[in-house]
């Protein structure tokens, strides 16, 4: 309750919880909004700018650009979701116990996230999608790997800080296992950045995912996602301007959604702000 | 005398600094007995917290070791015990409270739930045991309205009320023996009598020995049976409470009550101990306390011992000089 107060109070977190409710609604509901069959080729119809009969023109092959769209929402939506949640809990992971354990171990982690995090996303990504080959798993798994390191730092930092409070002495002190303290009571107390740092990064996984799919290292054709649209429509931008656009607007709009979202949720989540309210 | 619970010999804890290994509590001797509250007392820096801590052995894993010496508790021996061990023993027969009740809380669990972990843990009770048990232990701490209050998170509660929450978490498996980190120093006067008066009485309901480290004499008077004065990591005095107070021998400890504030004592003015506590990295050869010392004779130099003052006295002292005025009154 206290958490919708606070989001109540900020008119731009509405905005983009609107419009993420709207997408996921949209990726949920893709067989029902799709006026055709995105796969469904129409060679009379061949790159036909948005009319009354396809409100956003056809392609090359004749399809239906505003289901191919819709259709593309899932892919964009699932591989950001998925490859964040996994980088989010093995990246945390990592980080809260190269914080704990210290030492020799804490140097060789954070070395290896500072080289992972000097790599550019894209080149780490598109590496390691090269290696694996292109699939819709692959391209989750490259994603996970890339954006491990900042959820690595993010959570190694507080760990640092908070296993030096006195409610960890006194955890141990009680008889709590390392495990125990790094889960039930160093984990809760850093959640919330954690989560806030998810909703930017699925934001950068999708964007990672359209260009991926861009270069041709994503989800094969004629599986319809926005990266792969943009490309094909890139061949023909200068005749069919419809093809790039549409796509890259809703990767536009949904990256600036999440990044809404996940400012909102900080301002929301943050333990002082709540008491603020409580009081 | 009855049972001995806690027996401490020899103790050397040291921290490293600058690749060096310096001692911060040196040849610490101290037994326990059932049902018996030893205070511990020093000023800042003298090395009780650390003491504590190693007793359960919780000194930092990385830079700090205890070097040699003997924790037994009971029949068993703590120091080279496997960290799993450890563990069960740590909040279930050993139980330790801390100074900071605003910080010595999880602030993101509500209180019932973490006095209801400790249960779970050690009793491997259910997590509706463990709650109905939680709240006994608040209404036995005193917390009013404890049913409404054990779904409360550590922020709605004040100083003194989180500290009772902290005794009932240490409570909650009926621990042997309570070590208590300076429990009332960070409460206001009139909460830290409350706080110290119901320790008293579940000490005496729950039959704990207690380990009460403080730097305030007036608590000591209060709570403790026989009191052990530490100075630079040494115990320079021991002896009960009455005696302690009422013949204090060590020149430390006369310094420490001088500069106690008393209404029983028509003193104009408190006086400070000059000087300071020597930096654990330059400890003197000889009694540490020499340098601040106003008895000082050329054979502190060499290091005292602790030793009883007579043949049959529970009374220890670290004093080379006292030792022979003693002996020869």
């Amino acid at each position: 309750m206290a958490i919708l107060a606070t989001l109540r109070r900020n008119k731009l977190s509405w905005l983009g919880i609107a419009l993420i409710v709207l997408i996921v609604a949209v990726a949920v509901a893709a067989p029902l909004l799709a006026p055709y069959d995105p796969l469904k080729q129409n060679i009379i119809h061949r790159l036909e700018p948005p009319s009354a009969q396809f409100l956003l023109g056809t392609d090359t092959y004749g399809r239906d650009v505003l289901s191919r769209m819709i259709y593309g929402t899932r892919i964009s939506l699932l591989v950001g979701f998925v490859a964040v949640v996994v980088a989010m809990c093995v990246g945390s992971a990592i980080g809260i116990l190269a914080g704990y354990i210290g030492g020799l171990f804490d140097q060789i982690v954070i070395g290896v996230v500072d080289v992972m995090l000097a790599f550019p996303t894209l080149l780490l990504g598109l590496l390691i999608a090269a290696m694996l080959g292109a699939s819709l798993e692959n391209l989750i798994i490259a994603i996970a790997i890339t954006e491990m390191a900042p959820f690595a730092r993010v959570a190694r930092a507080p760990t640092i800080s908070l296993k030096e409070r006195e409610f960890v002495t006194a955890g141990r002190a009680l008889g709590f296992s390392p495990l125990r303290i790094m889960g039930v009571h160093i984990l809760p107390n850093m959640a919330s950045d954690v989560v806030v740092l998810g909703s930017l990064w699925m934001a950068s996984a999708i964007r990672t995912e359209a260009s991926l799919s861009f270069i041709g290292l994503g989800v094969q054709p004629p599986t319809a996602t926005w990266g792969g649209m943009i490309r094909e429509g890139f061949e023909n931008i200068l005749t069919a301007w419809w093809l790039a656009i549409f796509p890259s607007l809703a990767i536009l709009v949904t990256v600036l959604a999440l990044n809404i979202l996940g400012d909102a949720l900080r301002d929301a989540i943050d333990p002082k702000l709540r008491s603020e309210n409580a009081a | 005398m009855s049972e001995t619970i806690l027996d401490v010999r020899g103790l050397q804890s040291e921290f490293r600094i600058g690749g060096k290994w310096y001692p911060a509590v040196r040849d610490f001797t101290l037994a326990v007995a059932a049902n018996e509250t030893v205070a511990l007392v020093g000023e800042s820096g003298s090395g009780k917290s650390v003491t504590a801590l190693s007793i359960l052995n919780l000194l930092p894993a990385v830079g700090a070791r205890i070097a040699r010496g003997s924790v037994r508790f009971g029949q068993q021996e703590l120091v080279g015990l496997p960290e799993r061990a450890l563990a069960r023993l740590r909040g279930d027969a050993i139980a330790m409270i801390f100074q900071e009740p605003m910080t010595s809380l999880n602030p993101t669990m509500t209180v019932g739930d973490q006095i209801a972990e400790v249960i779970q843990i050690h009793r491997g009770a259910t997590r509706q045991a463990a709650l109905a048990e939680a709240l006994r232990l608040l209404e036995e701490v005193r917390i009013p309205a404890a049913r409404r209050r054990l779904h409360d998170y550590p922020h709605q509660f004040s100083g003194g009320m989180r500290q009772r929450v902290m005794i009932a978490m240490a409570l909650a498996c009926r621990p042997k023996l309570l070590l208590a980190d300076e429990p009332t120093t960070a409460l206001d006067v009139t909460i830290q009598a409350q706080v110290l008066a119901l320790l008293n009485e579940l000490k005496a309901s729950y039959g704990m020995s207690v380990l009460f480290i403080t730097h305030n004499l007036g608590v000591v008077a209060q709570t403790a049976d026989r009191v052990a004065v530490m100075y630079a990591g040494e115990i320079v005095e021991c002896a009960p409470v009455d005696e302690l107070f009422a013949r204090p021998t060590h020149p430390y400890t006369e310094a420490l009550l001088r500069a106690m504030p008393r209404v029983d004592r028509d003193s104009e003015a408190l006086e400070p101990i000059s000087g300071q506590v020597p930096a654990i990295t330059r400890m003197p050869t000889g009694c540490a306390f020499a340098a601040r010392c106003p008895l000082r004779e050329p054979e502190c130099d060499r290091h005292p011992e602790l030793l009883a003052l007579a043949a049959d006295s529970d009374h220890y002292l670290r004093c080379r000089v006292r030792a022979r005025e003693e002996a020869a009154a």
